[in-house]
């Protein structure tokens, strides 16, 4: 059939005829092992014993090949494949660079370190509707999204990443997972669908997809075409998934009902794509309309930082400050993005990677003191301390990550940022961030106070737990160490992670590097 | 549905369907067509059949769960595109070879592979989410 034809023709116009290196597979490594092994579990659903083992050794593959990527683009810079032999911009381009290949490999040991906890925390019950074929093919899409070099595949790889977690948010079907799930669901696809517009108003204006090729041509296109409108677009559907204020209501309608690793992947990672894609689009694509909308995306950011760690303040149940922590945390990664500045953008990244590490852990946090003191709620928690002095100092060391105080890794990316805002002459965000932190601290002592310094609840509320006989959850003290070494090892030893966010910071503002390992030499 | 006529009816024209479904499979390679509307139509096949008879019989019938068919189809697709690295190729490229068998030449193609890794997914998740439906019903 078609194999006699395409010998006839000539055909290195359009399609790449030499050989192509082997490393260059590394770029579809993170996604090709999550969505084979997801499909071998798929295949064998009802062997359940395997599914956590077999789930292991692929996430563990998933992180190897996460960073011997990151390490070849920070020593050869951004790495790129074509799907199909097609010759960019026809074929799918998958592109890595230095910001990409860090988000990569941070998800994949956040998922690695979740499915080690889901060892004993999810049952047999939850592994039957699927936990584990959903978390690798969630990984698919997340990987997938990091790592493509087109802008409608990575509205496919949001798609895979959102419909495998809607599997997540609804196992076990209980009442409040359904109501939660409902709420999710429309509104994501409320954000999708935006987004999916703005592709197709892209594409109409560019007529092109690949990331690469819009960066080319945003330079010279005429002054006619509708780039403010694209840019706004995508700043409204992008602000959605990352859940910036006043688009973000839909985050802690959901984020408490599923099992609790459920909500620290979510937590931890779906968040951060949102902002992933800010990034890569109004920074990369479109900076002359981002710095038009920077004031804009300064209000917000603002918005939501503090209006998100007020909403933690007044919440009893762990998992929902831990929620409304999560929309602060955007807040503060919306900063840099409206500063636009390499430090400020620098910023942003850095805490992008401490926030996936950060909010998995704080989940897993509520989800050990739930087994320890037998409650979410602070009314009802007390006398941890007692309990467990390891599971204390995890907490406090928990907390002062989040809330940017040192030794932990929450200290220097705030302090890129603020300087950031220093710089930029823009007193009042960097204000905010401050005051957040602030906020953010006192929204963490309330936890630490009532869960572990407290003897016993309040009067009238019936104790649930008792320090002598309180169960000791080995896996998931463990688990919580094994986060807790990365947290603190970036905040006592932060430049190796700044030098890597500088990069990616530059990569985004000078694309340059970006387009020629797409189209080298300027050809295509 | 306790229906004579569509009872005696149901097995043939399901298997009609599928026949038609593969056919439609293989023909998509250059013609309208493909592994996507091909699964629609052997889902559907399978649909008919289920109101006809119940799920049970269909989940006997087809003998794997449909989830697990959808799982070999993915894993199909994937590993399709993965020969290409043997090759030197970027993924998913298109390989083309072609066999004699009993003296007919066959072309054979990573492509068809995919294809029929689509189907299989098709096919998988569609039945599944209509026996679920159908079942629901029931009980």
């Amino acid at each position: 059939m078609a194999g006699e034809s395409a010998k006839a023709v000539d055909v290195a116009g359009a399609m790449i005829t030499g050989p192509v290196p082997a490393v260059d597979w590394l770029i579809v490594a993170p996604v090709l092992i999550p969505l084979v092994f997801g499909a071998l579990l798929l295949m064998f659903r009802h062997e359940m014993r395997w599914h956590g083992i077999v789930a292991l050794i692929g996430l563990a593959a998933l992180v190897g090949a996460d960073a011997a990527l990151l390490s070849r683009v920070l020593e050869h810079g951004p790495l790129s494949m074509t799907m199909g032999s097609w010759l960019p911009p026809f074929g799918i381009s998958f592109t890595a660079d230095a910001l990409g290949a860090t988000f990569a490999l941070t998800a994949g040991i956040v998922a690695f370190v979740c499915a080690i906890f889901a060892l004993r925390d999810i049952d047999v019950s939850g592994r039957r509707y699927g936990f584990y074929p959903f978390l690798m093919l969630m990984m698919t899409g997340v990987s997938g999204a990091f790592l493509t070099g087109d802008i409608f595949n990575l509205y496919v790889w949001f798609e895979v990443f959102v419909i495998s977690s809607f599997g997540l948010l609804v196992l076990g079907s209980e009442r409040a997972q359904i109501d939660g799930a409902t709420k999710y669901a429309i509104l994501n696809l409320v954000g999708t669908t935006l987004f999916l517009i703005a592709t197709a108003y892209l594409y109409g204006t560019f007529g092109t997809l690949n990331m690469a090729d819009i960066a080319r041509k945003a330079q010279t296109i005429s002054e006619a075409a509708p780039l403010m409108t694209l840019a706004t677009l995508y700043l409204l559907a992008f602000g959605m998934k990352a859940a910036a204020f006043p688009v973000n209501f839909w985050l802690p309608a959901s984020y408490h009902t599923p099992r609790i690793v459920a909500a620290a992947l979510f937590g931890g990672l779906l968040t951060k794509i949102g902002i992933y894609a800010l990034l890569r689009t109004l920074v990369m694509l479109f900076p002359v309309e981002r710095a038009i909308l920077a004031d804009l995306i300064g209000w917000v950011a603002v918005a939501t930082m503090i209006l998100g760690v007020l909403g933690a303040l007044a919440q009893s149940d762990t998992r929902r400050v831990f929620g409304f922590l999560v929309i602060s945390g955007v807040g503060v990664m919306m900063a840099g993005l409206a500063l636009g500045t390499e430090t400020g953008l620098s910023g942003t990244i850095f805490y992008a990677a401490h926030s996936m590490l950060i909010m998995t852990a704080l989940y897993l946090l509520a989800g050990v003191m739930k087994e320890m003191g037998g409650s979410f709620s602070l009314h009802e928690l007390s006398g941890l301390y007692r309990a467990s002095p390891l599971l204390t100092g995890i907490a406090l060391l928990l907390a002062l990550a989040i809330a940017g105080l040192p030794p932990a890794s929450g200290l220097w990316p705030k302090v890129l940022l603020v300087k950031a805002a220093v710089d930029a002459n823009a007193w009042w965000l960097a204000g905010a961030i401050l005051l957040t932190g602030f906020l953010t601290t006192i929204a963490m002592g309330r936890i630490f106070l009532f869960a572990f310094w407290r003897d016993a609840p309040a009067k009238g509320v019936a104790k649930v737990f008792d320090p002598a006989t309180a169960a000791r959850p080995v896996v998931g003290q463990g688990v919580l160490v094994v986060l807790t070494v990365p947290i603190v090892l970036l905040g006592v030893f932060p430049e190796p992670v700044i030098r890597v966010a500088n990069m990616a910071a530059a990569g985004l503002l000078h694309s340059s590097a970006y387009i020629n390992a797409v189209f080298p030499a300027g050809g295509g | 549905m306790r229906t004579l006529i569509f009872r005696t009816a149901a097995p043939y024209l399901s298997s009609l369907m599928l026949l038609f479904s593969v056919f439609v499979l293989l023909r998509g390679h250059n013609e309208p067509g493909g592994g996507f509307i091909g699964g629609l139509i052997a889902a559907s096949a399978f649909a008919i059949l289920g109101i006809a008879y119940g799920a049970p019989a269909v989940r006997r019938a087809m003998y794997f769960h449909p989830m697990a068919i959808s799982g070999f189809g993915l894993f199909l697709s994937a590993l399709s595109g993965l020969l290409s690295y043997a090759f030197r190729v970027p993924f998913l490229t298109g390989l083309w070879t072609s066999v004699h068998v009993l003296g007919v030449e066959v072309d054979l193609s990573t492509v068809m592979f995919f294809d029929i890794g689509v189907y299989l997914v098709v096919v998988g998740s569609i039945t599944s989410i209509a026996l679920a439906l159908e079942e629901r019903e029931d009980g």
